[in-house]
């Protein structure tokens, strides 16, 4: 297998340990690379200083974009491929075409919005997730340490991981 | 818990004073020039010409007069201070209206976020046997100029007048009926927004859950009452003055534009109390709440003013279209007929789109502030062309009456939440709204 990432996998049976496990490990300038848990743990972003998701700036640009195109559509249909007279109104109707401009806003917006989610979460066709320990799906709390981007050697960040309190300590290479 | 409570200081109510000199001043000008206009525009029908009424009265609503002379209407310009008494007195019986309804639902739906701010929209309720007695006095001195359905004569098939559109609607618009609805729907408002209070300062000094249960049945009580009275409300005090024309929407799109309007106020009187040192207990998470909230509903008014809209556009049925066509096909009218919009939709969805913006004082303020205004509009735009027809305008007198309206609400509001304490502190869920906190 070719060489890609190594990282340190340090598993934890209870979210009260890695909640403190992860605090302790920060605070030893260690950059953790992800945690995953079988549900969410409250205030583990915060521990993990998250930033907030920006998912909502996208959400709105896929928004605008759904709303553009859906007018330019309507317009386009109404007004120059078919004119129609529809109940006396214009060609162009403005006001009948919000319930569809919406509409469309929304469709894109929420795609757009898993879509987005997909790319950044690996879940992409022909992408491989990375699964750093399967028991993370069921009962096991697992936190992820990348090697390269952490100047400590392998024998003290599991030093410090065992000291924090994982019950398991495994090395992964993707 | 040290007991906090509002103090109505001095200060704060010389300032409200000058407000409401000021606004006395400009209601006397108001009417000055609006009288003056009005034998301006009596002159010009008699062939004086039009230019003395433009100099007399720059391009606020000339044409329209110029109009109303030439048919020969009996317009007068008195008419002018009944619409604009109905206008600013049917926002503020909502906004009080609206703040019991607050109060009502945080306790049906158990809310906890809202415990530490309820006594704010507790305190509006305090208008409302006010307001019932100044919507009472306009009727029975206003009536005939506010509602057209309230002349005898619609109803006579001998008289040339009769009217049999308005008369087959006897059934339901009669005066008598009329008032006897009025005095239902304030006397059983204001009786339950009293045993809400009433068992809300009990619970202070005594401090048992049973009176959280008790809320929370007088509340359910209020609500079913509110559903339906909400609506007909809306359509003896609004929608009649329209007599022909009706929507199936417009119990609905008052409410929701007391509704926001009401949610508004709570927004912004809770910053203001904040930043003057009070409820230290209201942490930015609950802020941010009101700010959805204000926000959610600005959304839920424009959806129920364009499913209004809508649907009468497209079918395009004359009897229905009338309405619109009345506010846009008007020099006055239709301005502010866009403005509503700006103020009411575009305003409030784009400032307050962005989390950080419910966040912080300044812009829950400011767009707190245009949606209180826009609402305003949004009244007016309900009541003034129905009522003046194109002789309305928007001047002084517009801007004093609201004044003063709005300080004696103040005024009434304040000093009912200076007589209690700020915050509930016995109210089970006050440990919730401490500890609330939002993404």
């Amino acid at each position: 297998m070719e060489s890609g990432k190594n990282f340190i996998v340090g598993i934890f049976d209870d979210e009260s340990v890695l909640l403190s496990a992860v605090k302790k490990v920060r605070g030893s300038d260690v950059k953790i690379h992800e945690c995953y848990t079988p549900y969410p743990v409250h205030g583990l972003d915060d521990e993990l200083g998250y930033k907030r998701s920006r998912i909502s700036i996208a959400a709105f640009m896929f928004g605008i974009t759904g709303t553009c195109l859906a007018f330019l559509m309507m317009i386009y249909m109404m007004g120059i491929d078919w004119p129609m007279i529809i109940g006396g109104k214009d060609y162009v109707a403005i006001p009948s075409f919000v319930p569809v401009g919406f509409e469309v806003t929304v469709l894109l917006s929420a795609l757009g919005m898993v879509g987005t989610f997909f790319v950044i979460s690996n879940l992409k066709p022909y992408g491989k997730p990375r699964i750093y320990d399967i028991r993370s799906t069921d009962d096991k709390h697992v936190m992820a340490i990348d090697l390269a981007k952490n100047k400590k050697s392998t024998d003290e960040l599991s030093s410090i991981l065992k000291d924090s309190g994982a019950v398991e300590i495994n090395e992964k290479k993707f | 818990m040290a007991e906090e409570q509002f103090q109505f200081t001095a200060k704060a109510k010389k300032r409200l004073s000058i407000l409401a000199v000021v606004g006395v001043v400009l209601l006397i000008l108001g009417i000055f020039s609006a009288s003056s206009n009005s034998h301006h525009a009596d002159e010009a029908s008699h062939g004086e010409g039009t230019e003395q009424v433009a100099e007399s009265h720059g391009e606020e609503a000339h044409a329209g007069e110029e109009h109303a002379a030439e048919e020969g209407h009996g317009y007068h310009w008195s008419k002018r201070i009944f619409a604009n008494l109905w206008i600013n007195n049917m926002y503020f019986v909502g906004l009080a209206l609206l703040g019991v309804f607050f109060v009502a639902i945080q306790y049906v739906s158990q809310a906890g976020w809202s415990a530490a701010l309820i006594r704010i929209p507790m305190s509006f309720g305090n208008w409302l046997p006010i307001g019932g007695i100044l919507t009472l006095l306009i009727f029975w001195f206003g009536g005939h100029d506010i509602f057209h359905w309230t002349h005898e004569y619609l109803y006579d098939v001998n008289d040339p007048r009769y009217d049999a559109i308005i008369a087959g609607k006897e059934g339901y618009l009669n005066t008598p009926f009329f008032l006897v609805r009025m005095v239902i729907y304030f006397v059983v408002w204001f009786l339950m927004f009293r045993w809400i209070r009433k068992k809300s300062l009990e619970e202070d000094l005594n401090g048992s859950s049973k009176y959280y249960y008790k809320l929370r049945g007088i509340s359910a009580g209020f609500i079913v009452f509110f559903a339906v009275t909400s609506s007909t409300s809306a359509w003896d005090w609004i929608l009649s003055i329209d007599t022909h024309w009706f929507s199936t929407m417009f119990g609905w799109y008052v409410f929701a534009s007391w509704w926001v309007t009401a949610l508004a106020a709570i927004t912004l009187i809770t910053v203001i109390l904040k930043e003057q040192g009070y409820l230290k207990i209201v942490n930015i998470g609950v802020l941010h709440d009101l700010g959805k909230f204000v926000f959610a509903f600005s959304i839920f008014w424009t959806y129920i003013w364009f499913s209004q809209f809508m649907l009468i556009y497209y079918s395009n049925i004359p009897e229905e279209t009338v309405y619109f066509i009345e506010r846009l096909s008007s020099d006055h009218y239709s301005i502010v007929f866009f403005v509503n919009l700006i103020l009411n939709f575009f305003f409030p969805f784009l400032v307050f789109m962005p989390r950080d913006s419910k966040r912080h004082t300044v812009f829950l303020k400011i767009v707190t502030i245009i949606v209180l205004i826009g609402h305003w509009f949004d009244f007016y735009l309900m009541i003034t062309p129905g009522v003046l027809k194109e002789n309305g305008g928007f001047g002084l007198l517009e801007i004093g009456m609201a004044m003063i309206f709005g300080v004696a609400f103040l005024f009434v509001a304040l000093t009912g939440l200076s007589k209690y304490p700020l915050v509930a502190k016995n109210h089970p869920m006050i440990k919730e709204a401490e500890h609330h906190h939002v993404f």
